[in-house]
């Protein structure tokens, strides 16, 4: 059965509508280097791919995809918590 | 996050796509939805359930606390340009109220649509008073417009 291979939760390093930075800075791995410009309203959302979870399926989201959408992103502490 | 999914389809009506995401695996996600919120609401969580497992997202939108090791409640309101227009953070023992989600968004999109002409008053709700910035409008809000009118 093939399956598509699904990678980690990363900010592409780039706003969603816009291409990541030319250096390569961009993997998995570097942890340290997922920091983007601060967060604020009026500006522009932190891009990102990351594995999900959705009606019986695991695929993979990639928030630029829905450029065009009204999107309400919600994190939330953990599953099987109390609120 | 069941109240969201409870709510789904007015978000859906507004045009608008829900994601939730916490540090828990996809496969946690599954077996949480399977076991219990499917119990809550019919046919489970109809968004997506998004991992974030190194908290690598919760860091990039300033609500992953590094010394619990989880994503504190952070809710972002994206419009269809990809600026964030809303954004509300909440320590983790206080749920959120899904109406005032619903609210803000039908605010920003009755902006959106008058490209800003007319904006929205404390509490607004649709067909409720809106305002229109100009020259003519300063010092004479409190003409058309006072708390309680909302």
């Amino acid at each position: 059965m093939a399956e598509k291979a699904i990678g980690c939760a990363r900010p592409t390093g780039s706003v969603v509508g816009e291409a990541p930075p030319a250096k390569e800075k961009t993997t998995a791995t570097e942890g340290k280097e997922v920091a983007v410009s601060k967060i604020m309203v009026g500006r522009k959302a932190p891009d990102f791919t990351a594995p999900a979870y959705h009606k019986g399926e695991f695929k993979e989201i990639k928030l630029s995809d829905y450029l065009g959408k009204w999107i309400v992103l919600c994190f939330y502490p953990g599953d099987f918590t109390f609120v | 996050m069941s109240a969201v999914a409870a709510k789904y389809e007015e978000f859906q009506a507004l045009g608008v796509e829900v994601m939730s995401v916490s540090v828990d695996t996809q496969f946690v996600h599954k077996i949480w939805d399977e076991t219990e919120l499917s119990k809550m609401v019919d046919g489970g969580i109809p968004y997506p359930m998004i991992a974030d497992a190194a908290g690598h997202l919760g860091t990039a939108y300033g609500v992953y606390d590094d010394e619990a090791g989880v994503d504190v409640r952070g809710r972002f309101i994206i419009d269809p340009d990809g600026y964030i227009q809303g954004m509300e953070v909440l320590t983790p023992p206080v749920g959120r109220k899904v109406e005032e989600s619903l609210r803000q968004i039908k605010a920003f999109q009755h902006v959106r649509e008058t490209q800003g002409g007319e904006v929205t008053p404390s509490g607004w709700e649709p067909g409720k008073k809106v305002l229109k910035p100009g020259p003519d409008l300063v010092g004479h809000v409190w003409e058309v417009w006072k708390p309680g009118d909302e």
